[in-house]
């Protein structure tokens, strides 16, 4: 295949060579919207909500950094702040956090990457964006209403007995919102266990969907214990019933391991999400197979599994006894294992391959490191004596700070970019995503690093304000406050250029970067029925081949290679080698 | 189109494609095999829902033992073995319908069987009904406020039990069996348009899909029941007041 | 049709089980037996409830992928009763705890 076309020709081509029809187009109106069936559009509907309660989130961010650039409690009372880091914490932990990659990423990939028209349920994955808004307007009614202060971990005997807020409704909206994520994790196992393709063997799997099924099976046997947790904070706050009121007999120890036993695994199912992307990332951009394949499927059931048991490292100083601190402890080290070996294993894959520094990879390169740099934190206050002193403070903040936004954020960013060609048909422009990526690296850093400093010089988390004769602490929270400033920036270029590329992208090919996997082999975007006729796989997973050979399957698509026709080199043969594993 | 492989090929319905076959399946065995997929997974998460509840009970039995002894002896367990029986039966006659539809019989013998099930689970929360009824008579609704137990059954505590710990016994009474009896409920509301849909002949040995996963469903209801009746009726039988 | 279909009477038989069995929880938590009167009634339960499980459930006779999800629901159970109990079974073991 010549190389001799401009972009702009070859995509007047290719726009007339696509069907006419995808599944942004089948229908309009919006009850083809609110009441459709396919997996890609509640995948859209999805990304529309979590977006919205992103930055509603976001906004609460920005007031506690705001608050926290003086010392004095100046820009609010200690009870509103208490409320501000609550409602920050709420919105992104249940509402942006666990859903994020799942319910948009996972919705709108699971099927198309084994080969499937849809989910198993796809009544019931409609019926689960629709809990989720339930659960997300009844939560925003209460933050509305006059707000929740007991933090987002929801700790009695205070929310049951002492605090004078919207608990029980705060809490109504998360119990809702809890079945939407079980419902989404039962139509993933059922979804990967009877609708794979022909051929397409377990073995054969993106890793993406190995990632997927582990976080399902959080899903499925984390959630419903928090659901019955919140439940029972419910009832002791209505009816005074005496389940973790010391008074009446009762243990608010008990609550906190009911808590935690979901919302350490919750923590899980916020990483392997985007551990699976970062996965397809580093395949697709570095254009090499995932070192050590099984190694890292196996390593995300690992990371489900274990992530059950150490839930009690979040009661080391809570009277929870010192012999099943230990066992915590030690479980705890353990479970770093699997997430190490993912890291080696994605750090092996970049040698002697073909790396494009495109927007995804730069978003992958940024979670492993900054995803490293949360995880040796997470090992550090894992060790009990060590967490005794830090625990409470910021830096348990920065910890999981760098995990969720460091990690889980990026992953989500890195799959937006690598698969909003898939999902729109119109391509980001790469110069602005590359250089947001590096504003939200800068940002990040800023923000978050200086918190390290600032815990393990005891300044206490959930606190605004700080001894003024500290002059240093100040100087690092004004750094974090400038970061997050940065952050948001970073965040908002995307914002604007995903928007826009709707309308004014270049149209993207079917397999723009190109990538291996099913999803590629549709046209961008896909039909509604993803595939007209139903693949049978017989190649490897990431089993690149020369470039001039990765052709397209099905009517109605290209059928000439994609060539080396990157979007960012039309000219040139994009440099993309071949790297196979002997 | 000889084959339904070929069929799909040519992008056309298969010609011999059952009316229940959702669009985004291949056949109907795969259908199948994915909605009872679906339902165990559903009971997977359901057994953790209720397994909080049963990790309070464990602890505060652990801690109280005389006091939930006590309490436990107070109730009726006669009613809790006649209502655990009811329960089983109920079981029995699901496992026959989904049988009927298995073995193609005719639908009025698999409505029967299932109104059976329906009849017997409304045995079972009438006689739920009463004994809530009953605690509430007895002032033992743990609702601050509303828990008030006559003199007669103060008399019954051991002294080393405090009314608290008493207490603690019957809100885990009530959340329990109330969230037993809400799933029963659930399972009632769901086989009514089943119990239709068989009157309605639409299920047959190839398609029967929707009554198994529904059996599936109240099969594990019962067992709830079946671990409920000991923890809650029997601890205190053996001691006398 | 690859279902297999259980016959009535082993439907029959294994009803006749869990009668037999629950009589008999009745009647072992009337007789003191201390501790051990937990360990029967537990039992007892358990016993019924694989009887539902794998006949009225049909799990005996259904794939090794339903064995496994039914293995898991009891095990991610236990871990949540087993692991919360080495808490409270082991407070004081160490003298009182004087964590900060």
């Amino acid at each position: 295949m010549s190389n001799e076309a401009n972009a702009g020709t070859l995509a007047h081509e290719w726009r007339s060579r696509f069907p006419t029809v995808n599944y942004l187009n089948a229908d309009y109106g919006w009850k083809s919207w609110l009441l459709t069936k396919d997996h890609k559009r509640i995948a859209l509907l999805y990304l529309a909500s979590i977006t919205f309660f992103f930055m509603i989130g976001g906004a609460y961010a920005a007031a506690i950094r705001l608050e926290l650039l003086t010392p004095q409690g100046d820009l609010m009372q200690s009870a509103t702040y208490n409320k501000v880091f609550t409602h920050h914490g709420i919105m992104m932990v249940f509402f942006f956090l666990i859903p994020s990659i799942p319910a948009t990423l996972g919705n709108f990939l699971v099927p198309m990457m084994i080969g499937a028209k849809d989910l198993a349920f796809p009544r019931i994955n409609l019926l689960s964006w629709y809990i989720y808004m339930l659960g997300g307007v009844i939560t925003f009614a209460a933050l509305l209403f006059g707000g929740v202060d007991t933090g987002w971990t929801f700790y009695v005997p205070y929310s049951t007995n002492f605090s004078n807020t919207y608990v029980v409704l705060a809490g109504l909206g998360i119990f809702v919102n809890g079945f939407s994520s079980i419902l989404t994790g039962l139509n993933f196992i059922v979804t990967t266990h009877t609708m794979r393709a022909p051929g397409m063997t377990w073995f054969r799997l993106p890793l993406f969907i190995w990632s997927m099924y582990a976080t399902s099976l959080i899903f499925i046997l984390g959630t419903p214990v928090i659901a019955i947790t919140v439940l029972l904070v419910a009832v002791e706050r209505l009816a005074h019933v005496g389940i973790f009121d010391p008074a009446l007999g009762g243990d608010p120890v008990l609550f906190q391991h009911m808590f935690w036993f979901y919302s350490h695994p919750a923590v899980y199912i916020m990483i392997l999400p985007a551990m699976g992307v970062i996965s397809e990332l580093i395949a697709t951009h570095a254009r090499k197979p995932i070192f050590g394949y099984s190694f890292v499927a196996f390593s995300s059931l690992a990371i489900a599994i274990f992530g059950f048991l150490v839930w009690g490292h979040h009661l080391f100083v809570s009277s929870q006894s010192v012999y099943a601190g230990m066992i915590f402890s030690l479980i705890s080290f353990v479970v770093a294992i699997p997430s190490a070996v993912k890291v080696f294993n994605w750090t092996a894959t970049l040698y002697k391959a073909s790396i494009s520094y495109d927007a995804p990879m730069l978003y992958a390169f940024a979670f492993i490191g900054l995803f490293t740099i949360g995880g040796l934190t997470g090992v550090m206050l894992a060790a009990l004596g060590f967490d005794v002193h830090v625990t409470d403070t910021y830096f348990v903040v920065a910890h999981f700070h760098y995990i969720m936004v460091g990690g889980a954020m990026m992953g989500y960013l890195g799959g937006l970019h690598n698969w909003w060609p898939k999902m729109t048909g119109r391509m980001y422009p790469e110069g602005w995503a590359r250089f947001a990526a590096l504003v939200v690296f800068v940002g990040f850093n800023l923000t978050f690093f200086p918190q390290f400093l600032l815990g393990y010089m005891g300044m206490p988390r959930r606190y605004h304000v700080y001894p003024t004769d500290q002059p240093l602490w100040q100087v690092l929270h004004v750094m974090s406050t400038g970061g997050a400033s940065i952050l948001g920036i970073g965040l908002l270029i995307p914002g604007i250029y995903f928007i826009w590329s709707m309308r004014y992208g270049r149209f993207a090919p079917a397999n723009p970067w190109p990538a291996t996997g099913l999803e590629w082999r549709t046209p961008s975007p896909p039909p509604t029925e993803n595939f007209p006729v139903t693949p049978v796989v017989t190649w490897e997973a990431y089993e690149f081949r020369p470039v001039e050979e990765m052709a397209v399957i099905g009517p109605g698509t290209p059928d000439e290679p994609i060539g080396g026709q990157h979007p960012l080199n039309p000219g040139g043969d994009g440099g993309i080698a071949v790297n196979r594993e002997p | 189109m000889a084959t339904n492989a070929e069929a799909i090929e040519h992008g056309h319905a298969p010609e011999s494609a059952h009316a229940a076959l959702a669009h985004h399946f291949d056949n109907l065995e795969q259908q199948r095999e994915a909605g009872t997929l679906g339902m165990w997974v559903f009971i997977a998460q359901e057994v953790m829902f209720f397994g909080g509840l049963f990790l309070a009970y464990l602890i505060y039995r652990m801690r109280y033992p005389e006091a939930f002894m006590a309490a436990s002896n107070h109730l009726n367990w006669k009613i809790g073995a006649f209502n655990t029986t009811v329960l089983i039966t109920s079981s029995l006659t699901m496992a026959l319908a989904v049988w009927a539809t298995q073995a193609g019989r005719a639908p009025k013998v698999q409505v029967a069987l299932m109104l059976a099930t329906v009849l017997l689970g409304f045995t079972f929360l009438g006689v739920k009904a009463y004994e809530y009824h009953e605690k509430y008579v007895d002032g033992l609704v743990p609702i601050a406020g509303w828990f008030n137990p006559n003199h007669e059954i103060l008399s019954h505590i051991p002294a080393n039990v405090s009314l608290g710990q008493y207490q603690m016994f019957f809100w885990l009474y009530f959340a329990m069996t109330g969230l037993h009896a809400l799933h029963m409920i659930v399972g009632v509301l769901i086989i009514t348009p089943i119990i239709y849909w068989a009157w309605r002949g639409r299920y047959s040995p190839e398609y029967h899909a929707p009554v198994e996963n529904f059996g599936l469903y109240w099969h594990f209801v019962d067992i709830i029941w079946i671990f409920l009746f000991p923890l809650l009726y029997l601890l205190g039988a053996h001691f006398k007041p | 049709m690859s279902v297999h279909i259980v016959p009535r009477k082993t439907y029959y038989m294994v009803f006749g089980a869990l009668i037999f069995f629950t009589a008999l929880t009745v009647f072992v938590a009337n007789v003191p037996l201390g501790k051990f009167n937990d360990v029967v009634a537990i039992t007892i339960a358990v016993t019924k409830m694989m009887l539902v499980l794998l006949f009225f459930m049909h799990v005996r006779y259904s794939s090794r992928l339903i064995w496994v999800i039914v293995a898991s629901m009891f095990f991610w159970l236990l871990i949540l009763l087993l692991l919360t109990l080495t808490d409270y079974s082991s407070r004081g073991w160490f003298g009182p705890n004087v964590i900060t």
